[in-house]
């Protein structure tokens, strides 16, 4: 298709470089309240609709007999400057929503796994999701209540982590907060292509 | 939009899966882009003498999404503009590609895998927000 362009050549306005990161973690986890808390502008939301109808068939006659769905998707941006953009993309929290995160995770530089202490087990699959398909990720420990401490090792056990993984604490609350655990992110992404590349 | 509860019920329509819509009434059934894959992220940009007024046929929406890409927008952020479906807004950008009122550039290689010193800026920017 000739008119979908690839390059960033030739007149016009320039395209800027856009970079996306996905928010993950269980229900209620903190990831809407996160991506409100960085982005630049009011967090919008999109849908995603859910049909049975696209698949094998590009028309839906008798469309009267089927129903659709949609999924709302939280998403922010924070300008870095004229030439980058970086997209956060709250994940849909239902398990049943999971063949979404494929588009998601396409192309994503990596993602932060919001984990609630007073309910770990939720975001385990959220970890086996960027786990199996290699994404690089932080976990950030969503401390809501301030008043608890939390032994940062214990968590690690508790998630079965991978050493080289970063744990960090925050509150998703704090945009301070979550910028320190965007940068863990992307400076986890660094070390990560300093070293050999897998065959893909 | 909401609709009476479905007929037989179906295990995904409950509260959680949000309200049971027809979005795609908008594109006349057609579930699929005429180009497939547009990424969330894929910048759509008005071609400079793109006139949708030329072409009766095509919905307001579509005028609208031409409206919005006189700077480069990326698909999510006009489907959240014009409050429709990322599957919806794909399938209109497509009908506007095929008459040559936009262009739609999908993410570099370099943003699929930015270089170190995408990195580095990325870093030092988010550190001075």
């Amino acid at each position: 298709m000739d008119s979908v362009r690839y390059d960033r050549t030739g007149s016009g306005p320039r395209i800027p470089l856009a970079l996306k990161i996905l928010i993950a973690g269980g229900f209620g986890a903190g990831k809407t309240t996160l991506v409100s808390a960085l982005s630049e502008v009011r967090p919008l939301q999109t849908e995603e609709v859910l049909t049975g109808a696209g698949i094998g068939t590009d028309d839906l006659s008798g469309v009267e007999a089927k129903s659709t769905t949609t999924v709302a998707m939280d998403f922010g941006r924070i300008t870095i400057n004229d030439d980058l953009q970086v997209y956060l993309f709250g994940t849909p929290g239902q398990d049943r929503f999971w063949f979404l995160w494929d588009e998601l995770a396409f192309g994503a530089l990596g993602a932060v796994v919001l984990a609630d202490t007073r309910r770990l087990a939720d975001c385990f699959p959220s970890i086996d999701y960027f786990e199996q398909r290699g994404v690089p990720f932080v976990v950030g420990v969503n401390c809501f209540d301030g008043g608890r401490r939390f032994n940062l090792e214990t968590v690690r056990e508790a998630l079965d982590l991978d050493p080289d993984v970063p744990l960090v604490l925050c509150d998703a609350r704090e945009r301070q907060s979550g910028k320190e655990v965007l940068i863990a992110l992307v400076e986890h992404v660094a070390r990560q292509r300093g070293e050999p590349v897998p065959a893909a | 939009m909401r609709a009476e509860s479905p007929g037989p019920q179906h295990e995904w329509l409950d509260d959680d899966a949000g309200p049971v819509v027809r979005p795609y009434t908008l594109t006349g059934g057609r579930v699929r882009s005429a180009v497939d894959g547009f990424d969330l992220v894929a910048y759509v940009l008005a071609e400079p003498a793109a006139d949708p007024t030329g072409h009766p046929e095509l919905h307001p929406e579509h005028r609208r999404l031409v409206e919005l890409t006189v700077r480069p927008v990326p698909v999510a952020e006009l489907a959240a503009d014009l409050n429709l479906a990322v599957g919806v807004v794909r399938v209109l950008l497509g009908d506007l590609l095929a008459r040559g009122l936009v262009a739609v550039h999908q993410p570099t290689p370099a943003a699929y895998l930015p270089d170190d010193d995408i990195l580095k800026a990325v870093v030092s920017g988010l550190r001075a927000l």
